[in-house]
Formats: structure tokens, sequence, C-alpha cells
């Protein structure tokens, strides 16, 4: 992440726009394969386009797909889809009192509460910013997710292999780099170390989409252990990576 | 069949983020609330890079994605900006499948 530290508000708002735009961009190249991997799986181009729509979190659509691709029973895949989606609302707690939103709005700000609108806004040194960031990384983030998903279904097995692009490692390669601005102090590496640990070492004996949990647990444990020193939920000291 | 998960799976998850943004603010107010949200996001980031970089299924692979991950820390200590790091991520893991 490259925003300034001075409060130069015009350079800053370029800055988080501009992330956005390259996070979108990102993600709608990641939703080419998306589209094209779900109706090899077996869904056709209206269900992948509804999945992207309305569901619209990645990880949550990959491992939908990839249980019915695999020939599983595809409740099961929802299934795990919403558990990996149980972390969105955990996102929503942190974003609500940044957003403040109501009514309508709420029910549209909602469906934008992700991975990487939850990262970008919290990750602001300005509750003005994350706004920003949170919508700006929405918009670009849903306009280009869909019309990638939609390409990428039409174009079918065009893209079968995301592979070859190496977009598999585009999309963790972001998150370390979402990541890197929060790693401030020991136990926000403490954190992520344990987590990280977590997560990988029950991938083998867990249900997909179960060891990001088991890391959202450890986040809450070192969160509500009594005793633990203080660390800032409002990013405003936070300095770039 | 696939219908009836595509519904339930999706409406569930905005569901989901929906109740997130629904919750009284004042449990927000509790320190102990504030610390968890602000390390939650941590962890669970964290385990987003291994899992996707580091596992195919239910195995833990180290592939092409090592190296391009690798780059992504060095682009990142450069202080690269987000763009660039990912980019490099993806041109090292894509030349690295094409020579090996």
């Amino acid at each position: 992440m490259d925003e300034p530290r001075a409060p130069d508000e015009p350079l800053a708002r370029r800055s988080v726009t501009r992330n956005a735009l390259g996070i979108g961009l990102a993600s709608g190249a990641y939703a080419l394969s998306f589209g094209a991997l779900s109706v090899a799986a077996g869904l056709s181009v209206l269900q992948t386009c509804v999945l992207s729509l309305v569901m619209f979190t990645g990880a949550s659509q990959f491992a939908l797909i990839g249980v019915v691709g695999a020939g599983g029973n595809p409740f099961s895949g929802a299934a795990t889809a919403i558990l990996l989606g149980l972390r969105n609302g955990l996102y929503g707690l942190r974003m609500s009192p940044i957003l403040r939103v109501r009514g309508l709005r709420r029910l549209g700000a909602a469906q934008w509460v992700i991975d990487e609108t939850t990262a970008m806004a919290i990750t602001q040194p300005t509750e003005p910013l994350s706004r920003l960031a949170f919508y700006s990384t929405g918009l670009a983030l849903y306009v280009l997710w869909n019309l990638g998903t939609l390409i990428g279904a039409l174009a079918g097995q065009a893209i079968s292999n995301p592979a070859d692009l190496g977009l598999d490692a585009a999309v963790p390669a972001a998150f370390l780099a979402l990541l890197a601005p929060r790693m401030e102090g020991r136990e926000q590496w403490v954190v992520a170390i344990t987590a990280a640990a977590v997560a990988l070492v029950s991938v083998p004996f867990v249900p997909q989409g179960v060891p990001v949990l088991l890391a959202a647990a450890v986040g809450v444990a070192f969160g509500l252990r009594p005793g633990g020193g203080t660390v800032t939920a409002e990013p405003s000291l936070r300095e770039p990576a | 069949m696939i219908w009836g998960a595509v519904v339930v799976g999706s409406l569930c998850c905005y569901g989901l983020k929906l109740a997130g943004l629904s919750v009284p603010r004042r449990i927000l107010e509790n320190p102990r609330v504030e610390r968890m949200a602000a390390l939650l996001p941590v962890a669970l980031i964290a385990a987003l890079v291994v899992i996707q970089g580091f596992t195919t299924g239910h195995e833990i692979v180290i592939d092409a994605r090592a190296a391009g991950l690798a780059a992504a820390v060095v682009a990142i200590r450069l202080r690269a900006p987000f763009l660039v790091t990912v980019a490099v991520a993806a041109l090292v893991t894509a030349l690295l499948r094409l020579v090996t």
C-alpha cells in the first residue's frame, strides 16, 4: 500500500481510488477464471452469474463450485460457502461504526462487506478515507467481478486454466499486501503466525472453509484474552507497509 | 438441486453480511470486542494467504505459487504499490510454470 502519511487529502483520495481500481482489476481477472471454472463444474451461465451477483464473496463461490465440480452434494457445497461467508458477518461488525448506514443504504452496503473492501477500509488513516476506500473498492469489485464472471462463463473453456497466468498466486499476494500494513506490533505477528499455522495444519483434516474459521477463532481468542495489551481498533497510527 | 444450493447459499451469505452490519453499535464499545475486531482480520487474512498460497484441496502443496508469494514479499519490502505486488506474484508464478 502506498497511501501517504501526511494529511494530504486529494493525494490520499487519489491513492485510495487507484488502489481500489487495482484490486478490482485483479479480481476481475480472477473472476474470468471463476466464470470459466464454474461452467466447467456443471453450473449454467445464469447460475454462475447469480453466484457473483448475490453471493458476491469469492472464496465462498469457489468453495461451492469446487464441491459441485468434484461431484459432491450441491447443498454441502452451499454449507461450505456459508461457513466461509461467516467471516463477512464479522467484517460487518468491524465496518458498522465506520460506515454508519441505515435502511436501504445498509441493505446495499452490506453486499460489499467482503475481504478486500474491509481490508482496504480499515487500513486507512481516517474515517472519510475508510469510507471512500470501502465504497470505491466495493464498486470496482462488484462491477469488474460480475463482468469478469459473465465473460469467463461465456468463454467457457477458453480460460480453463487460470494457473497458466499465475492468477492463483495473485490472490494470496493481494491478501499479503493487504496484511502488511497491519503488522505493526508483536501481537499482530503472533496472531497472524498462529492463525496461519492453525489453518494450514487443519487443512488435511477438516472440510474446506473450516481452516479459515479456525483461524478466525484464533483471532477471537487473542482478542478476548484477559490482560492482553492494547490494540487500537482504529488504524489511525498505522504506517504504510 | 444446483439452483437450490445456489439460491440458499447466496441468500445466506448476503444475510450474514447484513447481520454483521446490523448488530447494535454498543457491542463494539467493549474494549475486548474492539481488540477482537482489530485482531480478527489479521488472523483471517493471514490464514487466507497460506490457504490460497500453499494448499490445493485438502493437501499442503509447495508449488510455483510459493515463488510468486516470495516475490510479493520482496515487492512489499521495497514498498511497491499494491498492483505491482500482485502483478509480480502472478508473473513470477506464470514464468516459473512456463520453464518447469
